[in-house]
């Protein structure tokens, strides 16, 4: 399989990816995520004004396979929730890391992103799972 | 490691780039690059085909076939005229569920078709009671290959492909047929709520059949379908599946399977401990649930009023062609009845729903 990647972004171990954008830092799932995931029917997400830390599970994606938790990239505040996918959800298979980011965040620590993979390593990373 | 067997089509499914798992004891595939929804889509408003032969099929023949029928499930065959099809269950005596099968009426012959995942259990179970009867039955889903072609373009696809006119094949009957050449059983059957057929033939002719229905369907639309759409598409329509909505720890009354049973054709094994459920209305029944609340009801999720939990999901997901999340689910009296409020428990917080009129999705055959 091929994926895309942004290669503006950084990812973490559980496919979530994180862009900075000025000073908001935009989160969705990759498309290797939503692509293993299959047709994605519903996602539940933060509310605004949610203080996240880095790695809590703040949002759900659910496929017509499975649930799954989508976790906070970074640490900080919620300031943006994309309510467009509550009512396309299907989006998220479209346009992973265009139109169907999940939320964004006011980083507590900016120096949190640089400890998630870079596209190059994510790619890796991805390559060897599917192996 | 587990082995898993491979239909004659693997090939083609990796090829068609098929997202294979194990499945029944078959690796088959979940679904292809189009989607399930999409797959859903195509067999609701042109033609689905689907791999089905991890489905077996028993061949029973003898003096004594149609008296063995009787004794071993609820219908009474001796209504079914040769070439009828006919859905029913094996029970076992406490009125628990062995498996569901359909059953050909043929010239000389009959026919049961058995879950996958069932196969042995039956055949041990019907080997056990055949002792007293002048008959036999064979395993023959080894050499026997199944396909299934459903959907609203399901008739003018395999016209094209048979000098036999389909319109003698009325629904729930079936024929032996040509198709270029193949011969072939058809039954006017499916569990997709779409009218339809179910092939069966030599298993040597599986890829050859498989293309031919491929490239004969594809100006109409028809798309492969994986497991996910076979899925959706029998949840809309309330079709049941074994280990979901019916299992060996629930009844047929409580599956809402009891118009299959006669009551007057004499004894039937289970026929007693059904009758009892039957009159004392007891056991959970099968309800609809929709979603009033946000959310994707899911197979096990309990089923609760207020905090008391009091039932569970057999099966529940955004149902592709209505656009609702709904769900089938157990529940006791009286929270069977329709309009009534209840939480589903998803990911362990109450989200409301309200018990709604199944089937879903009225069986074209049903309109």
């Amino acid at each position: 399989m091929s994926y895309t990647f942004d290669a503006n972004a950084r990812y973490t171990e559980t496919d979530e990816y994180a862009r900075l954008e000025g000073d908001v830092v935009v989160c969705g799932i990759s498309d290797y995520a939503q692509h293993s995931l299959s047709d994605i029917v519903y996602v539940e997400l933060p509310a605004e004004g949610d203080i996240v830390a880095k790695g809590d599970a703040i949002a759900v994606v659910e496929s017509v396979k499975a649930a799954a938790d989508v976790s906070a990239p970074i640490s900080g505040e919620i300031v943006a929730v994309n309510e467009i996918l509550d009512d396309s959800p299907e989006l998220v298979n479209e346009d992973p890391f265009g139109e169907a980011w999940f939320f964004k965040i006011i980083p507590a620590d900016l120096g949190e992103l640089d400890d998630l993979m870079d596209a190059a390593a994510y790619e890796a990373y991805v390559v060897e799972r599917e192996a | 490691m587990t082995e898993y067997k491979r239909t004659a089509l693997y090939n083609q499914h990796v090829a068609m780039g098929g997202r294979m798992v194990p499945f029944a004891g078959y690796e088959l595939p979940v679904q292809y690059p189009t989607g399930p929804n999409a797959e859903h889509k195509a067999t609701r408003t042109a033609a689905g085909l689907f791999d089905i032969d991890h489905m077996g099929q028993f061949r029973l023949v003898g003096p004594d076939a149609e008296l063995f029928l009787q004794y071993v499930q609820p219908r009474d065959v001796s209504q079914m005229k040769v070439w009828d099809a006919e859905y029913s269950y094996l029970c076992y005596a406490d009125g628990t569920i062995i498996d569901d099968i359909f059953i050909y009426r043929l010239p000389d012959e009959w026919m049961i078709v058995v879950n996958a995942d069932n196969r042995a259990k039956d055949l041990f179970w019907l080997d056990t009671h055949i002792v007293n009867f002048d008959c036999d039955l064979v395993d023959i889903s080894d050499p026997t290959y199944m396909l299934a072609l459903q959907g609203p373009k399901a008739q003018a696809i395999l016209q094209k492909l048979t000098d036999f006119d389909l319109d003698q094949v009325g629904f729930h009957t079936a024929a032996r047929i040509q198709v270029a050449g193949i011969e072939t059983l058809i039954g006017a059957t499916g569990y997709t709520g779409e009218y339809g057929y179910e092939l069966f033939f030599p298993e040597e002719k599986a890829v050859a059949m498989w293309e031919l229905l491929l490239e004969t369907g594809a100006d109409d639309g028809l798309l492969a379908n994986g497991l996910a759409a076979r899925d959706s598409l029998r949840f809309e329509a309330c079709l049941p599946l074994y280990g979901h909505e019916i299992t060996a720890e629930l009844e047929p009354m409580g599956a809402r399977l009891g118009w299959v049973c006669d009551w007057d054709k004499g004894p039937w094994l289970g026929r007693e401990a059904v009758l009892k459920n039957k009159l004392e209305k007891s056991g959970l029944l099968l309800v609809g649930l929709e979603m009033i609340d946000r959310g994707v009801p899911r197979e096990h999720y309990d089923v609760a009023v207020g905090d008391e939990v009091i039932g569970w999901v057999t099966t529940g997901m955004k149902a592709p062609t209505l656009g609702k999340f709904l769900a089938m689910a157990y529940v006791p009296r009286p929270y069977n009845r329709l309009g009534t409020e209840l939480n589903v428990l998803i990911r362990n917080k109450p989200k409301k729903a309200v018990v709604v009129k199944r089937p879903f999705y009225t069986p074209a055959y049903r309109r």
